[in-house]
């Protein structure tokens, strides 16, 4: 069970309280009735599905009900920073405090080393 | 006495404590602390059951967890049953009543032993090439007989009358097993100042202490101490010691999950005890101290009743005080199992020889091996054994040939070496290494806050893994702010520094061979089986692992797994790293199910949410039905009615008199401040601005995709306040959605949302009646047509308390929606009742409200739209503002799939035969007689027998279906075709004059 820092409560709460709310920074355009399809293809549909950093928003739905943004490995889960929405997405490297990021559990089985 | 070959003098158990229990209906004596697998070798018993598929007569082969073989169902009377119970885990309590399993008529005589003389026909993998032809014997046949003969255990048919408890821990430092360096860090961190929580699966702590008799801490013997040390630890204010108590997941964040067994070892527990007890822990660190696991050697016919792991023979000698055997044999590439031959040489048990497959065993164990004058045969290997219900003799060889001696053994300990215990370290993530030296797997990257000490971070020196133990405690109780405090000292001594180990097949078990050389007992995968999957094409360990079922028994390859990727690497020609293994998961042992759910079962599994008129629905008579967690009166039975009765007869009261409908579960949100209404516009698809206050809209809801995501009627208070209604299971959805916009996309509004779903409760009045009834309860509102129109809302008392009165209707009859603050909604409930009930007036339920919604052709979204309908199939296309320049769906109303010609949109059916009343997601077709697969054109969505109109309608989403008025189409059911005509969704009052009444 994942523990995860409400920037606006200022804790560290367990995930219970929370609910997953997909990518962030995922611009919604203006105008958005004037886009292309394509545009709009990519705006609703398209995502990435990284293996490492993501950006994405959390509620802390059973709290204060606020949303906010997380930069999470997506292999260890580690959450390397939470920060409040509007923000801006924070440059962070790949690398994160602790030791290399680790293999999944079918590279695990290739190259146990 | 407890039996035959309970050694005096030996063991730790109380020879006066004894307790009785059945086994295959004899009954024993053991002697409390017993586990039903020392009690019954005690008494002599080493058959305890029969293998998965080919019934091979099977004993106990360890003294743990780790058993795969000695499975038995365990009962206290027939609904406190439980099968599989490993028996080396089970503590004996008086009364206990014990079955093997998986054989017929008897074990000593099994029928399903024919398994093992067909063996050829039952390899790896042969239900995948097997149980085809002919396809129709499957059902009949093949499935059901399969059925039977699966499995090991029954379950059991009654439902588990125990009760089950869960709470939360939080701690500074979590140790995981209490052997020699759990404990050794746990003093430390304790010592240090941390609050520790200690952990260990057993009834008592010391783990390999229990076996090892000949190792010392600070000079006190390994098992004594250990016992003063967790005493001296519980006696501490921040510590905390579980015993019994598995760890059995690692999950993010150091949350580790334990399984306590609370009342499994008593013979008549307290019923306020829970059996066991779920621990969630957060903890700061954790130390790993889960030590080692030793495993088999693989050569032919190594599962006779009597062979077993070298320390389990020692477990059962030092710790339970019994002899496995008169005449012990030892089959070893360690060096430890030199010491189980040495305790049983002096307790007096003859030891026939010890065989090592080794050329150079370990000098010290050799050294004493002479001293105690027990032959070792180094070189050479146990390449067969005999004896059918027990091993009687092993046959051994010099390695690469040679003649063959018959030895006679009646018990067999064997070992290939210790396999450390990563299972914990690889569910927490952590990435392993392969250590080519002594072939073992060991943590490598940690990918959480915790360390491995001891054997299962393969420090096997003593007083090497007690140093490591006690600078890891320090050091994490430093790292959680620990102020530090007494350091420990700890000196341990071992009778012998180990050597050896080996992993993979044994002589006699080659490539070259076709023998029963077991890996995997409790799958009964031999080597070959490897080899097999691999000739098979089988090249990842995964395949080898599900193609062969290694590992996947409920064991999960304590024993087998570094044996199976032996074999593979070698049939693979690969190094075994590279070969892999396969995923630890959780749990690290079998957990029952009530743990897992503690409390959260029958009445307790899910909230049940209630109206505040429920009361008087309940008193009345009504059936509820479930809407996600709230109960709904479904339908108010009268005397003598069933559902159809009691439906048909509120439809036609509320169409010809007035009924009253309890509409408290829909959602209700306030939506306050001066950009109240441009909020609105951006979430809904009508134009709001419009809306004065005092009127009432039916705003539709789509997502930005264009699909209709919910509907409902919103009233407008005041220029900045709109009462917004939701349907009843998308309440908190819509919330979430809209909280979502408001916070995330258009922050700079001012306004606010509250949820007040339940705040309000709503008394729907409707029918021909409905402002007669109301009219002379309500104060400051003036209902007259004129100035309470149809779509009206306003604020005022009703029998003396506020409301929100709405005239809306879902009927389309006359109809008033009462709101008014939930803890009065009952009492009001009761006086409308009084002023209805008189005039001929009925309550009625959802089924009613389905229905007399489907006459009038209002949707139900969820039921009439799923996802994929736009406001234009549904037939609400006006509701969609062609002025905004904004709002969420826009974009994706205009997608070309969104604009096509042919789409599927909701229509009206009238079956020919007006006394048929379609299924609901029945398909429509335009041709009935073309062939499978038939080109659908859509389903049924709501379907009813209407009452007041005299027949059956029903609503269905058709594929261009507004240009199919008055087709025939066909509904095909399984057992006849039904034709209906497409029509008009409004069945009832076409123009719509009765909701002007």
């Amino acid at each position: 069970m994942l523990l995860i820092y409400c920037p606006y409560c200022e804790e560290e709460r367990s995930e219970l309280e929370f609910r997953g709310a997909g990518d962030a920074h995922i611009a919604r355009s203006t105008n958005i009735a004037a886009i292309s399809d394509e545009e709009f293809e990519a705006y609703f549909f398209l995502r990435e599905n990284p293996k490492g950093m993501i950006f994405e928003r959390w509620r802390h739905i059973h709290g204060c009900g606020r949303f906010f943004n997380a930069a999470r490995d997506t292999v260890s889960d580690r959450f390397v920073k939470t920060y409040k929405a509007g923000e801006p997405k924070p440059d962070l490297h790949p690398a994160p405090a602790t030791a290399a990021t680790v293999e999944t559990y079918e590279a695990l089985e290739g190259d146990a080393q | 006495m407890s039996g035959a070959n309970r050694i005096a003098g030996k063991g730790r158990l109380t020879p006066a404590r004894t307790a009785r229990f059945t086994f295959d209906g004899k009954s024993y004596t053991a002697l409390q602390g017993d586990t039903v697998a020392s009690a019954l070798l005690a008494n002599g018993v080493h058959l305890l059951g029969r293998s998965f598929k080919y019934h091979r007569p099977r004993g106990i082969l360890s003294a743990g967890p780790e058993e795969p073989n000695a499975l038995l169902d365990v009962s206290r009377d027939s609904a406190r049953r439980q099968p599989n119970v490993r028996a080396t885990v089970q503590e004996v309590f008086d009364g206990m009543k014990v079955e093997s399993q998986n054989r017929w008529p008897s074990l000593a005589f099994d029928v399903g032993a024919v398994n093992d003389l067909m063996s050829p026909f039952f390899a790896a993998g042969f239900y995948y090439k097997t149980f085809m032809w002919p396809k129709k014997a499957w059902h009949g046949i093949y499935e059901p007989f399969i059925r039977r003969a699966a499995g090991l255990g029954v379950a059991p048919t009654e439902a588990d009358p125990e009760h089950y408890a869960s709470r939360y821990a939080h701690c500074d430092v979590l140790v995981v097993g209490a052997g020699v360096a759990g404990l050794a860090a746990a003093l430390a961190a304790a010592e240090a100042g941390a609050r520790v929580v200690l952990v260990d699966e057993q009834p008592e702590v010391g783990g390999a202490l229990h076996f090892d008799s000949g190792l010392t801490v600070n000079g006190q013997p390994g098992y004594d101490w250990a016992q003063a040390t967790a005493a001296r630890l519980a006696a501490m204010p921040n510590v905390q010691v579980l015993t019994r108590t598995t760890a059995f997941g690692y999950y993010n964040h150091n949350f580790v999950a334990l399984a306590e067994r609370v009342t499994d070892h008593m013979s008549n527990p307290d019923r306020k005890l829970p059996r066991e007890r779920l621990w969630q822990v957060r903890a700061k660190r954790v130390v790993l101290a889960t030590g080692a696991i030793e495993r088999h050697m693989v050569f032919p016919n190594n599962d006779r009743p009597g062979i077993m792991l070298a320390s389990a023979g020692r477990t059962f000698l030092n710790h339970f005080g019994v002899a496995v055997g008169a005449k012990v044999g030892v089959y070893t590439a360690h060096d430890s199992a030199y010491e189980a031959a040495f305790d049983l040489k002096r307790a007096g048990v003859a030891v026939a020889a010890i065989v090592d497959s080794r050329q150079n065993p370990g000098a010290e164990v050799l050294a004493e091996a002479r001293r105690l004058g027990i032959e070792v045969l180094s070189g050479h290997s146990v390449v067969n054994t005999a004896g059918r219900l027990r091993i009687s003799s092993m046959t051994v060889a010099r390695n690469g040939g040679g003649a063959a001696q018959k030895i006679v053994v009646d018990a067999l300990l064997v070992s290939a070496g210790w396999t450390p215990s990563v299972h914990l370290f690889s569910q927490s993530r952590g990435k392993l290494s392969f250590e080519g030296e002594k072939q073992r797997f060991l943590p490598g990257t940690y990918a959480q806050d915790s360390l491995s000490v001891g054997a299962c971070n393969g420090t096997d020196q003593l007083q090497a893994a007690i140093e490591e133990a006690l600078a890891a405690g320090e050091l994490m109780a430093r790292a959680t702010g620990a102020a530090g405090g007494n350091a420990v000292s700890l000196s341990g001594e071992a009778a012998f520094e180990w050597t050896g180990g080996m992993i993979g097949a044994s002589e006699g078990a080659g490539p070259d061979t076709t023998v029963k050389a077991f890996i995997d007992f409790q799958h009964d995968v031999c080597a070959k089986d490897i080899r097999l999957a691999v000739r098979e094409g089988m090249h990842s360990i995964e395949h080898i692992k599900r193609f062969t079922t290694n590992g996947m028994a409920s064991d999960q390859g304590k024993l087998s797994n570094m044996h199976g990727l032996a074999i593979a690497a070698e049939a693979l020609d690969r190094p075994i790293p590279q070969v892999g293994l396969t995923t630890f998961r959780q749990p690290y042992t079998p957990v029952t199910f009530g743990t897992i759910i503690s409390h959260s079962r029958g009445a307790l599994f899910d909230p049940a949410r209630k109206t505040p008129m429920h009361g008087w629905e309940e008193a009345h008579g009504a059936e509820f039905e479930d809407v996600g967690n709230w109960k709904r009166a479904w339908f108010y039975p009268r005397a003598g009615e069933n559902m159809h009765e009691a439906v048909n007869r509120e439809c036609r009261t509320v169409r010809t008199t007035a009924g009253l409908f309890d509409a408290s579960t829909l959602g209700k949100i306030e939506v306050v401040g001066p950009d109240a209404a441009t909020f609105l516009n951006l979430l809904y698809t009508n134009a709001w601005d419009t809306l004065k206050p005092g009127r009432c809209r039916y705003g539709i809801m789509t997502r930005e995709d264009g699909y209709v995501y919910d509907d409902g009627v919103v009233g407008r208070l005041a220029e900045d306040r709109f009462h917004v209604t939701t349907t009843t299971g998308g309440a908190p959805r819509v919330l979430h959605h809209m909280e979502d916009y408001l916070q995330t996309e258009f922050p700079h509004l001012k306004v606010w949302l509250t949820s007040t779903t339940e705040q309000w409760a709503v008394i729907a009045v409707q029918g021909p009646k409905a402002r007669e009834i109301i009219a002379p309860l309500v104060e400051g509102i003036d209902l007259s047509p004129d100035a309470f129109p149809h779509m009206s809302v306003a604020e005022g008392k009703i029998c003396g308390v506020p409301t929100r009165l709405f005239r809306v209707s879902f009927t389309g009859e006359l109809g008033f929606e009462v709101n008014v603050p939930a803890d009065y909604g009952q009492a009001v409930w009761k006086a409308i009742w009084a002023q209805a009930e008189p005039l001929g007036a009925c309550a009625y339920g959802t089924e009613t409200m389905h229905v007399l919604r489907a006459e009038k052709g209002y949707i139900i979204v969820g039921q009439d739209t799923d996802g994929t309908v736009t406001p234009d199939d549904a037939g609400v296309a006006w509701a969609v503002s062609k002025k905004k320049a904004d709002f969420v769906g826009i974009r994706g109303l205009k997608r070309p799939d969104l604009m096509r010609e042919g789409r599927k949109q909701l229509v009206g059916l009238l079956t020919k035969d007006p006394s048929v009343v379609l299924e609901e997601g029945a398909q429509i077709v335009a041709d009935p007689n073309q062939p499978k697969p038939m080109t659908m054109l859509g389903h049924v969505t709501s379907s009813y027998w209407s009452e007041n109109c005299g027949r059956s309608i029903a609503m269905a989403l058709v594929a261009g279906g507004q240009a199919r008025m008055g087709q025939t189409l066909y509904v095909p059911m399984p057992d006849r075709t039904i034709a209906v005509e497409v029509s008009d969704m409004v069945f009832i009052d076409k123009d719509g004059g009765r909701l002007n009444g």
